[in-house]
Formats: structure tokens, C-alpha cells, sequence
């Protein structure tokens, strides 16, 4: 590791975790009916392959996916599938799969250990595409697509994220601390499944117990291609592209993904749910949320099956107390409030946090940029953002793009020291959804015009050969022939 | 040659033409609005002057003097800055249409900038040589374009903020210039000139 | 003052204007002006629904006015408020509102043929300006939502009126 500090920029934020660590992982139960949603947000889907009255147990496949961003879909619980109906998610709204428990857990029978260690990387690939693994970091991209574009690349370095930069999340935390060995028997299946010969597991400092149970595991391995390293404790040094920039030194171009500088990043709860898999055979049926917020009553990580209700967990961590004025899924810088705890949980939730006024930074209102300048030293991606809001308020494209819009991971550090309290990232995000639009409607005024010169270059050239036709048919008619 | 590079200096910052003589503020204000109108006719200007510069200086040496028609002086240097004009409207017309739209009429009205007169008769004045001549029309330009270039680039900037509406425009834009003006006072006094 | 003196002041004058004038007519000749490129920036930035509201043939000949000065940006409904502003952005001119006597500004919608009722004349096929209608005679028609500009072209020729603008959003999928 050299000298020079991991991250260029970024906030040292109280971690707030130490309520939620104080028991150890517990189980949620399993819900009365699994909601499973299809849609998975950005317009990513799956197709049902089971009916209303198919009978299924833990882990039978109730979905395939229809695109390469999506994943399959297993149930969580055994039971019979009631309805597949339009319900609210996580996401938004969308189609959802509900299945009925009926209290035997049973698992699908079909379910066996992957000898993993004797398949080629393309059949591990095959194999973990098939479990439905999800990238357990947040943006929930299917791990097996991910691994195989680093086998196309090349790859030689796998990177595990154990950093858990964001305050109040610690469900990684957790897992590392009890589940260690299945995060570096994950690291090794990856390695296999992506061609990659290294693995480091990126841990921040403040998380000494974690780091003292992958070393033991590490230890325990003694694969010498597996390392843990300690970073400091900055946010937002998990971000993929920070995280990377950290361990390499070297950064990620804005338009290409790691793969393409030899590096692919995996969070350490994916690679314990393929340990898991290749272990028991179970697909991804369930992953550990952290459950947090002074306005819980009992905070916690649990282990938790997809498609259960957020107020099942909430219930299983003592219910509400005080007062919560928003209750979130994610952390508390880069989360989302939801208005209803009825929606079920999905692969890419992490963390339900119910907070009270106390918990969150209430915003005062916005004043005008007073140019102090303070938002650009805290940008880790290098960026202005005092000048990205000029032109994001004067919707100056041509600025916005050459001001690097499209490098912005929407952290909140510049809102979080903004002395006027704008509300940068909010701005920045609209901006980047109008600069889409625009492109997209670019795009079709172009293929409208290349679809009309076609269509006008047909019409010339039909008119060329009927002026033709008719030119022959009077010399015809005239006796001339052919000319 | 230290003479020239003060004689530059004095022409593009000391006696700045736009921010301490107040000559050429037409263009000045009307092309600033945008960077690369601005940048457009900054390059347009130089090339006007300078070659203005050389015209006139043979003009008054090889014709005007020697035939005794000195006071024919004013009327000539203009038809041949205007002739000059002329042309570059030509070829920025034929290379960048765009820049053309741009510029619209101030790319013309070149022509009747004082500050290109101003350099002309200056040279006269002074009594410069010929390279003299080309060195002072040049540094002029050269002064010229880095105030409307720093001027465009606040505009800029001053259009997308938050200006009170009395201010909208020109009024601030005024303001500006006037502030920019204080700021090249800074210069006086450099080089002893 | 005598004729002596004034002759070779004015014949001077003359002379320099003489010579000036035929070195810039000459440049003149041989240099063009590029029209070209400024057509293209411009039509670039039109929304190429080709639908003639703003009384020219298609989105190439207003972009050629525009570029001549024949025409004002204000003339098409189709491209709206962004289309000006950005026209005003490229020609450095002042943003004006759309002109309402070339039409209403609608936001974005579809050409939709009722099937119940469409005879299946294919007077409509051609009058397409981006042959986004798919059929034939006595073949049911229908238009591809994808590659439909909202043109309303094809609304004049059907003898049965059986094509519909819906907005976009109205759709289903």
C-alpha cells in the first residue's frame, strides 16, 4: 500500500453502526407469502415458468430471466403459488409472483452440492447463472455476468467488498464476522469461475472484528492467492470505482467498466451466497439485512428471504418505537424513503432504516452557492459540483458533459458540506435524466431522418424506372424498338 | 528588439485599447455574449489590424507622402481597412458559416471600429517603421482579444447566475467592464512607459 | 485650390478604390461561402417529423431557410420550446416563442389504425413520410409505434378516418 491517501477526497462520517452489532445474526422467519418481484427495476425483467397452483419447495426456479442484467428467480419458501399479480415493490410498482407458505419448509429436492473445484470456469459460470446470484452490494447485477465478462477480459484481479463505507449499514459487518470462511470459499469459487489468479478482501479499519475473522479464515485456507487489506474508514470508499482507484491506484474510465483495466469487484455477501450454493446447492433465496434506526425497537442484522414484507422484519426487530419520520431502504446518505413497510424485500435490499428526526440531517432551506468551494474538495470522483450546478440550473448541456455529469456516483458528499444546504446530488440526478431524454429523443429525430432519405431515395427511384418504363413503352408503340 | 517587446506591452496591456482607451467598445459589448463569438471576432480583429497596420504604413510612405497628399490620409486607411474587412468576412463566410451567423453585422462593422483608425493613425503619429508598425498593430489586437475574451467568459457566467432584473444585460455588463477597467489600471506604470 | 492639385488626390482615391473593389470581387468568386455545414448543424437540431407545419417541404428546406435568413426559428410546433431554445443557443439569437399560426405544440404521440375499421385501402402507406406503416391492399394495416413521429400525414388521405393520435403515454407496454 503505498503513501499517498486511498481516497482524493470523501467525508470521515459517524459510522453509527454499534447498536445493530450488539446481538448477533439472527434469523427472520419466513413470511406467510413471498412476494418475488419480475420486474427488477431499469426495465430488467424475468419471465414466469411456474402458474397459479404449481406446488414448490426452497430453491425451485419460478423465473427465468429475460436479459442479461436480469437474474433467475427461486422461491424462498415452500407452499403453492396463489397469484401473479401487479404489486408495489421496492422498485416501484411491477409484477410480482406470491407464493403461500404452508409451513413445512421443505427444499426442492432437486437441489445438490456443485463440485466446483472439478468444472471448468465456463460450467461454473453456467452453474451460478442458474442459482440466480445477484451482486448483494445494492445494484443487484447478476454476479455470473459480471464474473464472465472478467473471463473475457482477462481479468486477473477479483476484488471482495467487505469496505461498507455507509453509515447505519452493516450487514456485511456481520457477515464477515460470523460467516468468514463462506466469504473466502466464495473468493475462491469466483476465482475459478472468472479465470482471475488474485483475490484481495477490502475491509475498513473500523470493522476490527471482521478483519480478525477473515484473517483467520485466510489463514485457515492457506490459499496464498488471497489477501485481506485494511483501508481507512472513508465514505464513500466501498463505491465500486473509489474502492478500486484505492487498491490498484489506478482509476476506472468513465465510459469503460473495471473489467476492462483487469479488475473485477464482487461484495463479500455475494461470494458467501455462492459459498452457500456450491455448498448446499440452495440458489439465492435469502441474504442478511440490516435492520436499524433509534426508531427500532431492537436493531439488528437478520437473515432474510427474499419477498418478505419490510414490516415482517421491522416486527421481528421489536417493532416501531418513537417516532419514525421516514422509514428508508438503504443507508443514510444514498437511500431511498418508502411510503408503505408493506412492500416485500428484494436481492438489492440491504438495510431498512427507520429514522427519526434525530437520526437524519434535517435540511435547512436552500440559500444561494455562496462559491466557498467546499463541495469540490469533498467530490471523490474529482469533480466541481459548484460548477455542475451552474449549468445544471442553466441546463447547459454541452457544460454539464464536459464538467464530467456522467462520472458523478451521486454520493451526497457535496450535500452533506454544502454551508447553503442545496440539494446538489438531487439537481445532479435530474440533470443526468434530462441529458438521457435529450440523447433519446437526438437519437430518434436521427433514425427519422435516416428512415425519410430512404424513403425519398425509394420514390426517386421508383419515379426513374416508371419514367423508363413509359419511355420504352412509347417507342414501342411507335415502332421504333429498342433504342 | 527590447524596444519592440515594450512597445508591445505598452499596446496590449499598459494602454490597453478596450479597458484604458475606450476605443472599439462596439464590438466589445456586442459580441461577448457568447465564447466563441467572442473568441471569433478576436481573431478576426487581429488579422484586420495587423494587415490594416502594414497597408497603411506602405500606403502613407510609398503613395500618400511622396505625392504630397497627406491629408487624403484619413479616407484612404478607411477604404483599405474596409477592403481588408471585406475579405476576412470572405473567407470566415466560406471556412465557418457558422461563425458568420455568429458575428452577424459586427463582423462588418469591423470597419468602423476606432480602435483599428486608432492604431493606424497612432502608427502615423509616432512615427513607427514598418515593423514597428505591425508589432503595435498586433500587440493592439492582441490586447483587444484578451479583454473581450476575458469579458465573453464573464458574461458567461454573469447570464446563467442570479442578476437582480434592473441589472439583466447590459447594465451589469457595464458593471463588468467597468470593473475590468479598474483592474488593468494595474498595469500602469509597467515598462516606464 | 486647382485642378492640378485635386487630380492626383481623386485620381488616387479612384485608383485605390478601383483596385481594391476587383481584389475583392475576385476573392469573392473564388470563395464560396460554405452554406453546408451550417444546414447540417441546424437540421441536426430539428426533431425530423417532416410534417411541413412550418410551410416548408420537410425539415432540410426550413433548415436551409433558417440558414439564409428566409425563415425565423420560431416555426415549428413539433420541435417546441427546446427546439428554439436550442436553434437560439447554435445562432446566438434571443429564444422567441413558437409562432401558434404554424400550430399547436403537442407533446408526443402516436399515429394509431383502428383495426375494426381500417378497409385496407393503403392510401395511407405512402403518405408516410418515414414508411412506418406497414401493409398492403386489402392486408390489414397498422403503423410501427417505434418509428412513428407524430406527423399526422397519414390522417388526410384515409377515406374512413380510422387512424387515431394517441399520446404516447396513453399506450400500453
Amino acid at each position: 500500500m503505498s503513501n499517498r491517501p486511498a481516497l482524493p477526497a470523501g467525508l470521515r462520517l459517524d459510522a453509527r453502526k454499534t447498536a445493530s452489532l450488539q446481538c448477533p445474526l439472527r434469523t427472520a422467519p419466513a413470511p406467510r407469502i413471498a412476494v418475488l418481484a419480475i420486474d427488477q427495476g431499469s426495465g430488467e425483467a424475468a419471465e414466469p415458468i411456474v402458474t397459479v397452483g404449481t406446488r414448490v419447495g426452497i430453491g425451485t426456479p419460478i423465473a427465468r430471466a429475460a436479459s442479461n442484467a436480469a437474474t433467475d428467480l427461486h422461491s424462498p419458501i415452500a407452499g403453492v403459488v396463489v397469484e401473479i399479480a401487479t404489486r408495489s415493490t421496492v422498485a416501484g410498482v411491477g409484477r410480482c409472483i406470491l407464493i403461500e407458505n404452508d409451513a413445512t419448509d421443505a427444499r426442492d429436492p432437486a437441489l445438490a452440492p456443485v463440485d466446483w473445484r472439478a468444472l471448468d470456469g465456463v460450467t461454473l459460470l453456467d452453474c451460478l447463472r442458474k442459482a440466480g446470484i445477484a451482486g448483494l452490494g445494492g445494484a443487484a447485477f447478476p454476479a455470473a455476468g459480471k464474473l464472465a465478462l472478467a473471463r473475457a477480459n482477462a481479468v486477473a484481479h477479483l476484488v471482495l467488498n467487505g469496505a461498507e463505507c455507509e453509515p447505519w449499514i452493516c450487514c456485511d459487518d456481520a457477515l464477515m464476522r460470523e460467516r468468514a470462511a463462506d466469504v473466502v470459499l466464495g473468493g475462491q469459487v469466483m476465482l475459478a469461475a472468472s479465470g482471475a489468479t488474485r483475490c484481495t478482501i477490502a475491509i475498513e479499519d473500523d470493522k476490527p472484528e471482521a478483519i480478525a475473522a477473515i484473517t483467520a479464515a485466510i489463514a485457515a485456507e492457506q490459499d496464498d492467492r488471497v489477501e485481506l487489506v485494511e483501508l481507512p474508514a472513508l465514505y464513500p470508499l466501498g463505491a465500486e470505482r473509489q474502492l478500486i482507484e484505492a487498491i490498484t491506484g489506478r482509476e476506472v474510465p468513465h465510459d469503460a467498466l473495471p473489467p476492462t483495466i483487469g479488475v473485477v469487484c464482487q461484495n463479500v455477501g455475494t461470494a458467501a451466497a455462492v459459498a452457500r450454493f456450491v455448498g448446499t446447492g440452495e440458489p439465492l433465496v435469502s441474504r442478511i439485512v440490516t435492520v436499524t434506526g433509534s426508531g427500532v425497537a431492537c436493531p439488528g442484522n437478520l437473515e432474510v428471504r427474499i419477498g418478505t414484507p419490510i414490516a415482517d422484519l421491522v416486527a421481528a426487530c421489536g417493532g416501531y418505537q418513537g417516532d419514525p419520520a421516514r422509514l428508508i431502504v438503504g443507508g443514510a446518505m444514498t437511500g431511498r424513503s418508502l411510503t408503505s413497510d408493506l412492500v416485500p424485500t428484494t436481492k438489492g435490499v440491504n438495510c431498512i432504516f427507520a429514522a427519526t428526526l434525530a437520526d437524519l440531517a434535517v435540511r435547512d432551506p436552500e440559500m444561494p452557492c455562496i462559491r466557498c468551494g467546499d463541495c469540490a474538495t469533498a467530490c471523490p470522483a474529482r469533480l466541481l459540483p459548484q460548477q455542475l450546478h451552474r449549468a445544471a440550473l442553466a441546463d447547459d448541456r454541452d457544460a454539464l458533459a464536459r464538467l464530467g455529469l456522467a462520472d458523478c456516483i451521486e454520493c451526497g458528499c457535496c450535500d452533506y458540506v454544502c454551508p447553503s444546504q442545496i440539494p446538489l446530488t438531487a439537481r445532479f440526478h435530474a440533470a443526468r435524466l434530462r441529458m438521457q431524454l435529450h440523447d433519446a429523443e437526438r437519437r430518434r429525430a436521427t433514425e427519422a431522418r435516416e428512415r425519410f432519405e430512404r424513403h425519398e431515395r425509394r420514390l426517386a427511384e421508383q419515379a426513374a424506372a416508371e419514367r423508363l418504363a413509359f419511355e420504352d413503352a412509347r417507342r414501342r408503340a411507335r415502332g421504333a424498338g429498342p433504342p | 528588439m527590447s524596444d519592440l517587446l515594450l512597445l508591445a506591452l505598452g499596446a496590449s496591456l499598459v494602454n490597453n485599447f478596450v479597458l484604458t482607451n475606450f476605443l472599439g467598445l462596439c464590438p466589445f459589448v456586442g459580441v461577448s455574449r457568447r465564447f466563441e463569438a467572442a473568441a471569433g471576432m478576436a481573431l478576426a480583429t487581429l488579422f484586420v489590424l495587423t494587415l490594416a497596420s502594414g497597408l497603411s504604413f506602405a500606403a502613407w510612405h510609398w503613395l500618400l507622402e511622396p505625392l504630397g497628399l497627406g491629408y487624403l490620409r484619413t479616407l484612404v486607411f478607411i477604404m483599405l481597412i474596409a477592403g481588408v474587412v471585406q475579405g476576412t468576412e470572405l473567407v470566415v463566410r466560406a471556412t465557418s458559416p457558422l461563425l458568420h451567423e455568429l458575428l452577424g453585422v459586427f463582423l462588418p462593422l469591423i470597419t468602423t471600429n476606432c480602435a483599428v483608425l486608432g492604431v493606424a493613425l497612432l502608427n502615423l503619429d509616432r512615427q513607427h517603421g514598418l515593423l514597428e508598425s505591425l508589432v503595435f498593430g498586433a500587440a493592439a489586437a492582441a490586447g483587444f482579444g484578451l479583454a473581450l475574451l476575458l469579458f465573453a467568459a464573464l458574461r458567461e457566467r454573469i447570464d446563467s447566475g442570479d442578476v437582480p432584473a434592473a441589472f439583466e444585460g447590459t447594465p451589469i455588463a457595464l458593471v463588468t467592464a467597468g470593473l475590468m477597467a479598474l483592474a488593468f489600471m494595474g498595469f500602469s506604470g509597467l515598462g516606464g512607459s | 485650390m486647382s485642378v492640378t492639385t485635386l487630380l492626383p488626390a481623386v485620381g488616387l482615391a479612384a485608383g485605390l478604390a478601383a483596385t481594391i473593389g476587383a481584389a475583392l470581387g475576385w476573392a469573392a468568386s473564388r470563395l464560396r461561402p460554405d452554406a453546408g455545414s451550417l444546414v447540417e448543424q441546424i437540421d441536426a437540431l430539428l426533431p425530423q417529423t417532416q410534417c411541413g407545419q412550418c410551410r416548408y417541404p420537410g425539415c432540410r428546406p426550413y433548415a436551409e431557410a433558417i440558414a439564409s435568413g428566409t425563415a425565423d426559428i420560431d416555426r415549428c410546433p413539433p420541435g417546441g420550446e427546446a427546439t428554439v431554445r436550442s436553434l437560439a443557443a447554435l445562432l446566438g439569437r434571443a429564444p422567441i416563442p413558437v409562432d401558434p399560426q404554424f400550430g399547436p405544440t403537442k407533446p408526443r404521440q402516436v399515429a394509431v389504425i383502428d383495426e375494426e375499421r381500417c378497409i385496407g385501402c393503403a392510401l395511407c402507406l405512402p403518405a408516410c413520410p418515414v414508411d412506418a406503416i406497414v401493409g398492403a391492399p386489402r392486408f390489414m394495416h397498422t403503423v410501427i409505434e417505434a418509428q412513428c413521429t407524430g406527423c399526422e400525414l397519414c390522417l388526410p388521405p384515409c377515406p374512413v378516418d380510422c387512424i387515431e393520435l394517441r399520446l404516447t403515454a396513453d399506450l400500453p407496454g
